[in-house]
């Protein structure tokens, strides 16, 4: 009998991306996907919606979604959470929306410990308005809005969410994971199921950074895209676990 | 039935959400407010209710916004610079048909303002206040007993239309105190809510959103709202009238600024002028029709407000078009002493022009 040893997970709608072909952002919805499914909890989770390429989450994940304003997410997400501690509550947001727009609401959440999952996609600029620059956009990297390159002297350093967000006692998770290779997207996996579990065990907030290639508004290549990434983005963005509370150490 | 006591307006306001069955508050502090947010710390965790203290308003409102969008009750209060932050997310709720409770306690403005009594901010609450297509429903009590009727009632009126609700209050309405019986007038209803996001268990996944791309998608979104909002204008317009028969002069003020007038009415007619009142009390839906037919028969309309005239701007587009429109107001905290609305009503009595707004504030 031949054996079906791959397939597409329950949670993942058949829909065709409206991605850019090579994007990772529908890779990044995979494993996100996979990891609902692995706990078995479709059916009790509720999606978050940015804005930003990845408004239409509710075209690709059979669960319930209800879409945030710009940066609002881990907000809505709050108060989608308190009202149904019992559901599972995940954001996926860019970096426009959680480190620039959404920075205080992405901090205090977190703070706060609330038990939700964040999923978070750096991909250095802001994909779906154009291209300009983001919070995480390298340094002398040319967007929209940095013609000449980006320069610390006006546009001051790319942020590092997932440090600073380790530094918060609320955190119980906070890792970043690339998607360049098939090594670092196995590696993503782990890292959001991981996340996925802290939250199933209710040990608090919990946040994976993934670096994702744009290169439509980087103008390469797909394959250039992810060499990009391995070579410029992971040196300054380094991937790791930062924080991973291992018990309910609640100070 | 329970007894009359005496309470302060946001204490009225907050004890009416509890038994609403609101469960979910978020809040900013901000005076003159501060009441309502530090009742519900108290007595929300006593019902096994939520009390966030977010952030920020940006905050609260999506706050409410994701514990509305599962189905509950759920509400924010703040004033004047707070109501301008959460804009946004009222147009999301609007837009994705989300109910909720937002309460403005008006302070001064523009910028940080006076915390002052005021009614500056009408226009913001009945324009909708944030951007796109859209209305808020809008409710203006006068007394400490309406801070608790209008409040529930506005629960219920959120719910049944899936858009949200906002008491528009001021300082003397939150902050003093009379006798009031702080029980639901009827038994609370809550309505099933199967647009709910609360995980897709027995159903196919649903969303709230208010994207829409597609080709007259948009355009079939907003005239769909626009009906709705037809049906509130029809349905459920709320509005005081008194003294109406026989009156030379009709008035028509909201809120604090028809207490006011009020008393300006005695004093009237122990001088042997006859006044009537219209008091809106739903300010969206505005009593468009009542003021249309009272200004039929009463030729002089007066309007008083406290702010330089916006309220006066709906009651132009609704009275009759042989009635002669005259305004009094006093913004940024300046309180009219009944006194001033009573030279007032004089004046536009014995003035012989058509429509005109005298913005004579301060006299
Ligand atoms: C309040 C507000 N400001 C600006 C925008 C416009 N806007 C839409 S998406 C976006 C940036 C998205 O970039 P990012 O979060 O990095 O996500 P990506 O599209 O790259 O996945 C902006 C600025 C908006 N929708 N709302």
């Amino acid at each position: 009998m031949p054996q079906q040893v791959f397939k597409r997970p329950r949670t993942l709608s058949d829909k065709p991306t409206h991605f850019c072909p090579g994007c990772t952002h529908g890779t990044a919805h995979r494993l996100v996907a996979e990891a609902i499914d692995h706990f078995g909890v479709q059916e009790k989770t509720i999606g978050v919606a940015c804005v930003g390429c990845a408004v239409f989450m509710y075209d690709y994940f059979n669960v319930d979604v209800i879409e945030a304003p710009h940066g609002r997410a881990p907000a809505v997400a709050t108060g989608v959470k308190r009202a149904r501690p019992d559901r599972i509550v995940f954001t996926y947001q860019g970096d426009g929306d959680l480190a620039a727009i959404g920075t205080s609401e992405i901090i205090h959440t977190a703070n706060r410990g609330e038990n939700i999952t964040v999923v978070f996609v750096n991909n250095t600029v802001y994909g779906m308005t154009g291209g300009q620059m983001a919070p995480t956009t390298m340094l002398g990297q040319q967007t929209t809005t940095t013609p000449y390159g980006r320069d610390f002297r006006t546009d001051g350093y790319p942020i590092r969410m997932a440090e600073m967000l380790a530094t918060l006692e609320g955190v119980a998770y906070s890792a970043r994971v690339s998607l360049h290779n098939a090594k670092a997207v196995l590696n993503a996996k782990k890292a959001i199921r991981k996340a996925f579990e802290m939250q199933v065990n209710e040990m608090g907030f919990s946040l994976v950074e993934v670096l994702s290639a744009c290169h439509t508004n980087w103008r390469v290549s797909p394959l250039e895209g992810q060499k990009k990434v391995e070579e410029e983005m992971i040196p300054y963005f380094p991937l790791g676990v930062f924080k991973e509370r291992t018990g309910k150490d609640f100070l | 039935m329970k007894e009359s006591q005496l309470v302060k307006g946001n204490v009225a306001l907050a004890e009416a959400a509890i038994q609403a069955g609101c469960r979910y508050y978020f809040g900013y502090p901000i005076t003159p407010q501060n009441d309502i947010p530090e009742y519900l710390s108290e007595h929300l965790p006593k019902q096994s209710g939520v009390f966030i203290q977010a952030e920020s308003e940006i905050a609260s409102i999506n706050m409410v916004m994701g514990a509305a969008a599962t189905g509950a009750r759920a509400m924010t209060s703040s004033s004047g610079p707070g109501i301008s932050l959460m804009q946004e997310a009222m147009s999301y709720m609007a837009g994705s048909e989300i109910p909720c409770l937002v309460v403005n306690v008006m302070r001064c403005g523009p910028g940080l303002g006076g915390i002052s009594p005021t009614q500056g901010d009408y226009f913001q609450a009945t324009r909708g206040g944030g951007h796109g297509d859209y209305y808020n429903i809008v409710l203006a009590p006068a007394s400490v007993q309406e801070m608790f009727d209008l409040t529930m009632k506005a629960f219920d009126l959120a719910d049944k239309y899936r858009n949200p609700a906002m008491i528009l209050a001021d300082a003397i309405l939150g902050q003093m105190k009379e006798p009031a019986i702080l029980e639901p007038r009827e038994p609370v209803r809550t309505s099933a809510k199967p647009w709910a996001i609360t995980g897709a268990a027995d159903r196919k996944p649903q969303y709230l959103k208010t994207l829409y791309l597609s080709d007259g998608e948009q355009e079939a979104h907003n005239l769909e709202l626009m009906r709705k909002y037809d049906v509130i204008r029809d349905k459920e317009v709320l509005c005081e009238a008194k003294n109406l028969e026989g009156a030379e002069l009709l008035v028509v003020a909201f809120g604090t600024a028809s207490r006011i007038v009020k008393t300006a009415m005695n004093m009237a007619r122990e001088e042997g002028i006859r006044i009537g009142l219209i008091r809106p009390i739903t300010l969206f839906p505005f009593p468009s029709k009542a003021i249309l037919e009272a200004s039929e028969q009463i030729p002089k309309v007066l309007v008083v407000e406290m702010n330089t005239g916006q309220m006066l701007i709906d009651v132009q587009v609704s009275a009759h078009k042989s009635a002669g429109i005259f305004f009094y107001g006093r913004p940024g905290g300046g309180v009219p002493t009944p006194e001033e609305v009573l030279v007032e009503i004089k004046r536009s009595l014995h003035a012989t022009a058509g429509i005109q707004a005298s913005k004579n504030s301060v006299g």
